[in-house]
């Protein structure tokens, strides 16, 4: 009897340990248990007392991350010169960080950037637990400026879902490495919600199956983001700002000076298909990208990106004079506070030449506003042998600026006071407020001008069964009928020389007919 | 009139895989072109390929049995006033039912106007295509023999022109051979079984 209760004791405990310790049970090959350290026993109210105790141990962790991007928020581009990086450049969703800070950073890996006053050399104002939480529990608060919510708090305000603070003492005792999760909270939902960015990142992303990103698949493979985008001290490889369309190291291998595993042929090398392939595969690696064929269409996870984004309607009001907000399908298509979006699913990419020099039309530039304006400029050409066809999510819409000085405007859209527009409504103010943060007299005349943001496509890579075949691209009005400067079969042809052919052709045949009909006449005459 | 044997077993057997594999090529290089779909875009171009080292091959023996056995000489361009009496035979005497100027025998397979026809086919044509047909195939490789200034365009311009030739010469010859012969189809006959009737 006796040895059946501790049976089932034996049994129970094993049981509820299983339950409650997935992570510690996944994350086993860890030698440290960060619920038996004495630093992490303490009722901790804020993050950054949570930050101060990590630093304790990992005395040089804050100092590694000041030095990143995700950190700065500024991108010094070699190859071009441009300081890029969210803290300075234009896009075409929400625009501009500045003056709407306290909303934007509530993805960036630190607590209070809420004004141009934020201290960039603080350790202790680095978030450890966005990154490293494993619990799935901690959450940054929209509007909190890093923060997650250290009281109960609804969002969206008002009407919204009741936040729970998170417990912040479990959470550090659970640090573990980053997982799908982690990357996923800011990068899954760039642009201010799920897919709207990208376009090949989105919440399908956090357990993708087959279809969607063979490398991710939770069933297959399982990668975590880190697998490709290798990481050193902090550093993490692999940049939109920056990127390599093609790699000549070949298969990286222990010992290789670069270890940085963030291009296909980093694992891959440069001439990946089999034997059993069409041997023609492999000769177009030189021109075409890996994922041009292997990332079919973006947004194939159940989740639309936003493609289109017209800022000029925002502001509108239904019948009722009540705040008009619109939705197609359980997605907003007008928004009163950012006006008209179209949204579309299993987008077919856009395709470029690519070089890998990218160049942003910079805060103040002047633009051309006869036309399209580029928040990006991507280059490359047939010719180059660094550049590939590569595909792209192409951004467009419309957004605001200053229509007398021609340059792009920065609208404080967030905030309490009456400048921002989200508040008052009126774009003249909200531009003032927000040219004026950024160093710049508002000449008092707006417009809204079309712009269009180059996003190369790297994720979301399909199994090779759905990958595209030679048809897609080798047909008169293929998916690379609007790519230059080479000849292509089955797309390009000489049409005198079909001309000339044809009528050749055609001309012999008829002449032969004619001929033989002539003979049968002829000698019809001549039997008669 | 005699039986004489006129086309050799290998002649026989070079002229109708060499029909069929022009055939291929055509349809294939056609869909490759654009023209139709047909097999699919893929398939086309893998046949088009691999029957390409197939009748390069072919017309390889066919220049060597050609030299070795001398019949080669079988395609020396006839004289001006010979060609000309075989345009006028075409283009007036067949509708007034006058005789053909030409009798073949053995060691002239040919009239006149085909021996030119087929020089052209041989010398002209068939290395138009197969030489711009091995620059298109090793198109990533020509920077190895300098040829890297070379452009694609103007490859495949030489090789769907001389495809158009091919087609071109494939109406007029299926014309002329089946239907020229007296009977109809005697011709074609003799290629198949090397024998045909021949005035003595
Ligand atoms: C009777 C013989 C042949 C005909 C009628 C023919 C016809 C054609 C045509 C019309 C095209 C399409 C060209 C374009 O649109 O750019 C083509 C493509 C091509 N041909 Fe030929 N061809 C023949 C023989 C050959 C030979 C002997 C070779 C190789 C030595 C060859 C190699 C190619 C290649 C490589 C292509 C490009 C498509 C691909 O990469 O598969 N062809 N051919």
């Amino acid at each position: 009897m006796k040895s059946f209760q501790s049976c089932l004791r034996w049994l129970l405990s094993a049981v509820l340990f299983l339950c409650v310790s997935p992570v510690w049970a996944e994350d086993s090959q860890s030698t440290a248990d960060h619920s038996k350290f004495e630093q992490l026993q303490e009722e901790f109210e804020t993050g950054p007392e949570v930050t101060k105790a990590c630093l304790s141990c990992h005395t040089e962790a804050a100092k590694q991350l000041h030095k990143t991007t995700h950190w700065t928020w500024a991108f010094e581009n070699q190859l071009t010169g441009q300081t890029l990086g969210k803290k300075n450049v234009l896009n075409n969703f929400c625009v501009a960080t500045a003056t709407n800070w306290p909303r934007c950073t509530s993805c960036h890996i630190g607590y209070g950037w809420k004004d141009d006053s934020f201290d960039l050399s603080s350790e202790q104002n680095v978030d450890c637990l966005v990154c490293h939480d494993t619990t799935g529990t901690y959450k940054k608060f929209p509007t909190g400026a890093g923060h997650p919510n250290y009281e109960p708090k609804k969002w969206p305000p008002k009407k919204g879902k009741l936040r729970q603070p998170p417990d912040l003492q479990m959470i550090a005792q659970k640090v573990g490495k980053p997982g799908r999760d982690n990357c996923g909270a800011c990068h899954f939902y760039g642009g201010g919600g799920d897919g709207v960015k990208h376009g090949h990142l989105d919440s399908s992303m956090h357990k993708p199956n087959r279809a969607t990103d063979v490398h991710m698949d939770s069933e297959g493979l399982n990668f975590s983001c880190q697998t490709c985008h290798t990481t050193g001290g902090h550093e993490i490889a692999g940049s939109r700002y920056a990127p390599k369309p093609s790699d000549e190291r070949g298969v990286v291998i222990p010992g290789q000076p670069d270890q940085n595993r963030a291009t296909c042929e980093s694992c891959h090398g440069s001439e990946a298909h089999g034997e059993e392939a069409n041997p023609k595969l492999n000769s177009h690696t030189d021109k075409v990208a890996c994922v041009t064929c292997h990332v079919p269409e973006f947004a194939r996870g159940g989740r639309k990106t936003k493609m289109w984004w017209d800022w000029s309607t925002a502001g509108r009001k239904d019948a009722n004079g009540k705040p008009l907000v619109k939705k197609e399908d359980g997605y907003a298509v007008y928004h009163f506070k950012k006006g008209d979006f179209t949204w579309e699913e299993n987008v077919v990419p856009e395709y470029f030449w690519f070089d890998g020099d990218v160049r942003y039309t910079l805060f103040g530039e002047q633009v051309d506003d006869s036309g399209v304006v580029p928040i990006n400029r991507i280059q490359g050409s047939y010719e180059d042998p660094d550049s590939r066809i590569w595909p792209f999510k192409v951004m467009r819409g419309k957004q605001p600026y200053d229509s007398k000085n021609k340059i792009l405007a920065v609208p404080h859209l967030f905030g309490k006071d009456p400048d921002a527009f989200w508040k008052s409504f009126d774009w003249g103010r909200a531009l003032k407020a927000g040219l004026m943060a950024r160093g710049k007299e508002f000449s008092g005349e707006y417009g809204f001008v079309e712009t269009e943001y180059y996003w190369p496509i790297t994720h979301m890579v399909a199994p090779k069964e759905n990958a595209l075949g030679c048809v897609d691209c080798h047909d008169r009005n293929g998916r690379l009928a609007g790519v230059g400067g080479f000849y292509m079969p089955g797309r390009d042809r000489n049409e005198t020389l079909d001309l000339i052919g044809w009528l050749m052709v055609l001309g012999t045949f008829g002449g032969v007919t004619v001929h033989g009909l002539g003979r049968m006449v002829s000698k019809k005459g001549r039997s008669s | 009139m005699a039986m004489v044997k006129l086309y050799a077993g290998f002649e026989r057997f070079w002229h109708w895989s060499q029909a069929a594999l022009v055939i291929l090529m055509l349809i294939t290089g056609f869909e490759i072109h654009g023209t139709f779909t047909l097999l699919g875009w893929e398939q086309a171009a893998e046949i088009h390929r691999f029957a390409a080292w197939t009748l390069i091959g072919l017309w390889a023996f066919a220049w060597f049995w050609h030299l070795t056995t001398g019949e080669w000489k079988q395609y020396i361009p006839s004289p001006m006033e010979r060609i000309l009496a075989m345009v006028k035979y075409y283009a007036f005497e067949i509708f007034q039912g006058k005789g053909h100027p030409f009798h073949k025998d053995r060691s002239h397979k040919h009239n006149p106007l085909q021996r030119s026809a087929y020089l052209g086919l041989h010398l002209f044509i068939g290395p138009a295509i197969w030489i711009s047909g091995l620059l298109y195939l090793f198109y990533g490789d020509l920077g190895g023999i300098g040829l890297e200034w070379l452009p694609l365009g103007a490859i495949a311009l030489i090789h769907t022109g001389a495809a158009f030739l091919m087609l071109t010469f494939l109406v007029a010859h299926l014309y002329l051979a089946i239907t020229m012969s007296d009977p109809p189809g005697a011709d074609v006959k003799a290629m198949i079984t090397g024998y045909e009737e021949v005035e003595d």
